[in-house]
């Protein structure tokens, strides 16, 4: 059999194809873009004519993907764990109507905030809506069981939740494929009770999500490849939940522990199996890469004294784990800890050189040292990296859209100027709603739309709108014609540019301006497609 | 047989393709891999680095242990010592010495190349100057490749097989100045290593 090289996220993705999907959507974030670029760039997608393109924002890929479900096909939605945010309401109201072709959410969660706002746990949100959640512990796993969660999806007429982290999502093994499904065929019914979440309709659906529920814990128990006992024979044992597995067997090994290891990779929880461990051992160490969901819900009030975990010290209460840590927590002797080097320094990441991000900020700094307030609002992407030095441009990011949004409560609470950037990619999946508010409200607010004709933080994927289609949807949600400027953000253009950012700043309503100039690793990646294009011809 | 290599160097050093040439070839000796991978923030000219784990039994976790790996290979100085804590103690690094200076506090070379020598017997290599006789700066990854080839427990004619296979997308001259590169990093650490036993 081929053995394939992939990521987990691209295992997650020959998972779907081979499953039969019919489309993918999905709003790019790491760790979980890769899944939708591998079915982008794989010739079965090509060769079946699915949905590949991507969405605005999360929200509108999971609304289409239960779409293309409603009309009898299979859809995978791919997002990052803060993705899901923005596209809960869809998710956890999808699990009240139920889907018709199988509907797998593939969200990648980030533990240990290597490049997100924060480190949530999607594994809540599985719970929160009620739905089985599967967490895989390896490649080949990822592949075999984004198969079997279609099959789940459709036999229960649910979504399913399909959660991995940075560690899995980015790291690469073998994979062999297995044979590919057929898609399912266009099949759309009128099933009003089931999608009009009117009261009558939802609390039927609700009662049913309910009757469910038994049957998906005894789905997790014993037919589960998923869940299953590596029995040993001394006092202590690990509920080893998804990725955390592989750092307990190789403790295991490495150590010549003597545990009993339950491997978890199926929620809701199968408690036989659970109580078969806690039978078995006399204290047992939860482990969980990200909250601590379960071991909270095992301890319960009266926290149980046999549990061990991140709750209580065991392991620590954030960030990644890892097969020291929980060697360590299991009371293995490690060697004493190598030596680092004293002399090393942190290498923050930075804006390329060359990049129209920073001749945005070059200009737009020199503007705002005219003012006693420097606040500027912002967002996030490339242009994030502004607050580091040498900039220190911006001085908020906390969720896709909030420059506006937050520049404009700003505003609304007297603070003048009000100044906030957005990158295009930001702008349309979350920012036009923002703008219309400050539109409808007049707000003295100053829009700069850093437009680099690309979603260049997450690799360059396609934006929604760029160039002159923004400058259209801002004119369309109702920004004045004149009080939408363009500028060239270039070393050469810094006066001119300044003279416009001054301009719009002292004019007392809503202006945007429209930094527009290619990402330069774009537009190079352009420049290199074209070369070998012509260099095979 | 198991070997824990640490790939590190500064977002777009061409750090990824090191890690695929070397799971290409491991893949074809028949041996098990698992390769974790940094992509997103830190590619933009920040830290990154590659854990790869191959074996010839199951492997269990992608990330080496602290104290466990066997290689550090490194397209910079600095961010081979970014990583000393995981080297263990028999375990050697082998990096570029071109320096990259891209924030603040970056430290003198002499201090960073006292404390590789600490190591024991550390290969240092002018991959940048070999680079170029292969024909381009961007080829530094290979040399280094080539530069630790002798301390992989894959042969050279499998690593070159890999070269072939991922820059083959690219081009017949791409591929030739990639095993150029790769070979010259080899013929400099045999030549080294000689000299150390002598
Ligand atoms: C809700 C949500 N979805 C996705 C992401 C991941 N993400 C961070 S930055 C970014 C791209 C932003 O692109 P753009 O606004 O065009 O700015 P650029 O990076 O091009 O400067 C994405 C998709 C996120 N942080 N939050």
């Amino acid at each position: 059999m081929k053995k394939h090289l992939l990521l987990g996220a691209e295992a997650v993705a020959a998972g779907a194809l081979d499953a039969g999907i019919s489309g993918v959507y999905a709003y790019p974030g790491t760790p979980s873009t890769e899944i939708t670029e591998y079915i982008q760039k794989s010739p079965e997608a090509a060769g079946r004519g699915m949905h590949t393109t991507w969405s605005a924002n999360e929200k509108t890929a999971f609304e289409a993907a239960l779409g293309m479900s409603y009309a009898g096909k299979r859809a995978l939605a791919a997002m990052k764990h803060v993705g899901l945010n923005v596209a809960a309401d869809a998710f956890i109201n999808s699990a009240i109507t139920g889907v018709n072709g199988g509907v797998v959410l593939a969200v990648a969660d980030d533990p240990s905030m290597h490049s997100s706002q924060n480190e949530q746990d999607s594994r809540f949100y599985g719970r929160f809506a009620m739905v089985p959640v599967i967490e895989p512990a390896s490649q080949q796993e990822l592949y075999e069981a984004t198969i079997r969660a279609f099959d789940l999806s459709e036999s229960l007429q649910l979504p399913v939740l399909l959660r991995l982290t940075t560690r899995l999502a980015h790291s690469r093994a073998g994979v062999t494929r297995a044979t590919t499904r057929s898609e399912n065929p266009l099949h759309a019914e009128y099933a009003p009770e089931r999608f009009v979440l009117m009261p009558q309709n939802a609390r039927r659906q609700y009662e049913g999500l309910l009757g469910k529920q038994k049957t998906l814990e005894r789905l997790s128990g014993g037919s589960s490849p998923l869940n299953r006992m590596i029995p040993g024979t001394g006092p202590l044992g690990v509920l080893a939940c998804g990725i955390a597995f592989n750092y307990a067997m190789e403790a295991k090994k490495t150590f010549d522990l003597d545990i009993s290891v339950l491997k978890i990779g199926q929620y809701p929880l199968p408690r036989h199996l659970v109580e078969d461990l806690f039978a078995r051992c006399e204290t047992v160490l939860v482990t969980e890469e990200g909250y601590p969901i379960h071991e909270e819900l095992l301890r319960g009030w009266f926290d149980d004294k046999n549990i061990r975990g991140r709750l209580d010290g065991a392991l620590p209460r954030t960030g990644e784990l890892s097969t020291g840590l929980l060697a360590e927590a299991l009371g293995a002797k490690l060697p004493a800890p190598a030596q680092g080097s004293g002399i090393v320094v942190n290498r923050p990441p930075e804006l390329c050189r060359g990049c129209g991000h920073r001749d945005l900020f070059e200009a737009l700094n020199r503007v705002m040292e005219g003012f006693d307030n420097h606040h500027v609002f912002s967002d996030i992407g490339c242009y994030t990296l502004g607050a580091l030095p040498p900039y220190h441009a911006i001085h908020t990011c906390v969720d896709m859209g909030a420059a506006i949004t937050m520049a404009k409560g700003a505003a609304d609470a007297g603070l003048r100027p009000a100044v906030c950037v957005i990158g295009d990619s930001t702008f349309t999946h979350s920012g036009m709603t923002g703008l219309l508010d400050a539109v409808n409200d007049r707000s003295p607010l100053t829009v700069i739309i850093a437009d680099n004709d690309t979603t260049a933080m997450t690799g360059g994927q396609d934006s929604a709108a760029t160039g002159s289609r923004l400058y259209d949807i801002c004119r369309g949600l109702g920004v004045e014609e004149s009080r939408i400027r363009t500028i060239l953000p270039l070393k050469q253009h810094l006066e001119e540019n300044m003279a416009v950012l001054r301009q719009e700043i002292a004019y007392d309503g809503l202006s945007v301006v429209l930094a527009q100039r290619e990402c330069i690793e774009t537009a190079a990646r352009k420049k290199r497609r074209a070369g070998s294009k012509s260099a095979n011809q | 047989m198991q070997q824990n290599i640490i790939v590190s160097g500064v977002g777009g050093q061409g750090i990824l393709s090191i890690a695929a040439v070397i799971d290409l070839a491991a893949l074809h000796c028949g041996l098990t891999i698992h390769q974790t991978e940094v992509h997103g923030m830190s590619q933009r000219g920040g830290a990154v680095q590659s854990h790869l784990r191959i074996s010839d039994a199951e492997i269990h976790s992608g990330l080496i242990t602290e104290g466990t790996a066997d290689i550090i290979l490194s397209v910079e100085p600095l961010e081979a010592l970014r990583y000393l804590h995981f080297l263990s103690p028999g375990g050697r690094i082998v990096t570029a010495t071109e320096t990259v200076v891209n924030m603040a506090g970056y430290p003198p070379f002499e201090l960073i190349e006292a404390e590789l020598l600490r190591t024991g017997s550390p290969v240092l290599v002018d991959a940048a100057a070999l680079a170029r006789e292969a024909g381009s700066t961007k080829t530094s990854n290979m040399v280094m490749l080539g530069a630790t080839a002798p301390f992989l427990a894959i042969d050279q004619e499998h690593l070159e097989s890999g070269i072939m296979e991922l820059f083959g997308p690219k081009g017949e001259k791409i591929v030739a100045m990639n095993i150029d590169a790769f070979r010259k990093g080899l013929a400099f650490s045999q030549q080294s290593i000689q000299q150390t036993v002598l």
